[in-house]
């Protein structure tokens, strides 16, 4: 019974996307929308995406996409998950990087664009940088939240029970605050491709952005949107992603996880 | 284990608390919500800051962290390691002291078998009933042998029957474990029935600390008479003993018979729990059962107060909703008055 009601909603997911292609198959083969370049049908999508494929072109691009957004996403990360436990932690430090991170905070990431092309140069630190910006504040954001929100009463009952400061912050501060975490983390994981997208059309020559912006100039609607999806898959895997890590280390004992 | 004493401590609404409890002994601190009580055991715990001086076996502990205070504590909110299980979360204490993992393993599952919670082992808080909770708890904060124990409104947010199933094992074993303990409560029954002194506290003041006994029957002043409450205090106009252990009183046309340990008796108070009502005669010996007529009957969110007059007394009875609907009870109405032996109070002479 559960599994034909899961089955019934999945059809009832799938059904708009199957009929989202089905139309712009029709679309794009009758010529119905104006300019028939600029709008081919799904098939000649798939088949421009199996020559970009095949000749590497697409894989060539993507990888030096995919080691950006992991090597910038990663270090963010990592240096965003750093500051917002000192943070969270230690009131001090809240107290004096706190203004500096609010004022740096509501920057968009691209906003940065300009400054690091002429401190850093055209070359792979530039979207590595932006990645690495992109992710770190808001990391750094949620993790001091989630730190900062952890229950008084779970502080006291581990400071009764004889732990120390460092047994407290890794056995029960951080562990309570990994919900808060994730939320960034996972937010992150897909705007860093969003990001490295519009910095790779605006600045460099290689990557899934770089491909799109080449299209363009030669009018390959059909290798654009090769890319969008490409782009919107990996949005989606990377979410997806952490939103497994998120299930697995805080599921089993998050009712609300 | 340790004497606790408070000397002119202050924090929040309490102010200037001198206060002593004895080695081995429970101390119940009593009084209504907001009044300090919570308070109290945070400051012996040394789990927030305060004034004035706390001496744990004569020693100073002011400016000694919780943990070395050798404190196990039942916090009232239990504040279970949601992300660890109930065997980790009984071994945290443990850990911290760089116990060896045998040892632990051992020392957890004894607690968890005396707690009869070995099957929770692998489980959650959040896959645990609220009794099963404050199990997990309790064995959490006894893992380290503490000397003192501070249990925070231990059985509230529980079912009647829970409660009182809990509460009774729960004196069993601080009978057993021999440990000073400090026990909050709002609930004065509870408080009578556990504890060797209690405290009454209201407005960060202490009003009275004596036995349950002497509490009841000799209330220092208004207010602690006020939340004592005992409506039930009927005048003995003779007193006759049956047995050592039974005397029978007469109070006008009542006759009583009532648990006896030696003295004279010039007043029995009756809680108005302790009275039942009922609208058929009920089966047994007719022992400590009267006629009554109901003058009037009061709702409350959990209780039925019920006023009664027999013969030119009136007396007070509460009962659960649940068993006051079953009945077919109105004002006006005649009714079986039956008092429970064993709760039955009398003041010596």
């Amino acid at each position: 019974m559960k599994n034909k009601t899961g089955r019934l909603q999945w059809a009832w997911g799938a059904l708009p996307v199957i009929l989202f292609v089905v139309v712009w198959e029709i679309v794009g083969r009758f010529n119905l929308f104006p300019g028939q370049f600029f709008f081919p049908p799904f098939s000649a999508v798939m088949k421009e995406f199996y020559d970009l494929t095949a000749n590497g072109i697409l894989g060539k691009n993507f990888l030096s996409s995919l080691t950006r957004v992991l090597i910038g996403l990663f270090g963010g990360s990592i240096a965003g998950v750093f500051v917002g436990v000192i943070m969270g932690w230690k009131h001090m430090v809240n107290k004096a990087l706190s203004p500096i991170i609010t004022l740096l905070y509501p920057i968009p990431a691209l906003g940065w664009l300009p400054l690091l092309m002429l401190w850093i140069g055209i070359n792979e630190m530039l979207p590595i940088t932006i990645i690495f910006i992109c992710s770190f504040f808001p990391v750094v954001y949620n993790t001091t939240t989630g730190i900062k929100n952890v229950d008084k009463s779970y502080i006291y009952a581990a400071e009764t029970l004889g732990a120390s400061n460092i047994m407290i912050l890794f056995k029960v501060i951080i562990p309570l605050a990994l919900p808060n975490i994730f939320t960034g983390l996972r937010l992150e994981a897909g705007m860093s491709w969003r990001v490295l997208i519009a910095a790779e059309m605006v600045a460099i020559p290689t990557g899934i952005g770089a491909l799109m912006i080449q299209a363009e100039s030669l009018v390959r609607v059909d290798i654009i949107m090769v890319c969008l999806i490409v782009l919107s898959v990996m949005c989606l895997l990377f979410e997806k992603i952490f939103a497994l890590a998120e299930k697995h280390m805080v599921g089993r004992w998050s009712s609300h996880a | 284990m340790p004497e606790i004493r408070l000397v002119n401590v202050s924090k929040h609404i309490c102010s200037e608390l001198n206060i002593t409890i004895r080695n081995n002994e429970i101390f119940v601190i009593i009084g209504p919500t907001g009044s300090g009580k919570t308070t109290i055991l945070n400051i012996i715990a040394g789990v927030t800051d305060y004034k004035g001086k706390v001496y744990i076996d004569e020693q100073c502990v002011d400016g000694v962290s919780p943990g070395k205070r050798n404190v196990g504590y039942l916090f009232q909110g239990l504040a279970l390691f949601p992300h660890l299980t109930v065997f980790e979360n009984i071994a945290f204490g443990l850990r911290a002291k760089g116990m060896k993992e045998g040892a632990i393993k051992e020392r957890v599952l004894s607690l968890m078998e005396m707690m009869r919670i070995k099957h929770l082992s692998a489980r959650y808080p959040h896959m645990l009933s609220g009794g099963e909770k404050k199990r997990v708890a309790l064995a959490r904060s006894l893992a380290p042998s503490p000397q003192i124990l501070l249990l925070d409104e231990p059985t509230s947010s529980l079912d009647h029957q829970t409660a009182k199933y809990l509460r009774g094992e729960m004196i069993d074993l601080l009978r057993k474990l021999r440990i000073t303990t400090v026990y909050v409560t709002h609930d004065l029954r509870e408080a009578e029935e556990i504890a060797d002194r209690i405290a009454l506290i209201s407005h960060g003041k202490i009003e009275q600390i004596s036995t349950p006994k002497d509490l009841f029957f000799n209330p220092q002043n208004e207010s602690v008479s006020q939340f004592v409450g005992m409506p039930n205090i009927i005048e003995c106009t003779q007193s006759r003993i049956l047995t050592s252990g039974l005397v029978e009183v007469v109070s006008d046309e009542m006759r009583m018979i009532l648990p006896y340990d030696g003295g004279n008796i010039k007043k029995i108070a009756i809680p108005p729990e302790d009275i039942y009502i009922s609208d058929v005669k009920p089966p047994g010996p007719a022992l400590n059962r009267f006629m009554g007529k109901v003058e009037e009957i009061t709702r409350y969110n959990s209780a039925v107060r019920v006023k009664l007059s027999t013969g030119n007394k009136t007396l007070l009875a509460e009962l659960p909703i649940a068993a006051f609907d079953e009945m077919n009870i109105e004002e006006g109405k005649e009714v079986h008055v039956m008092i429970k032996l064993r709760r039955l109070r009398y003041v010596e002479s």
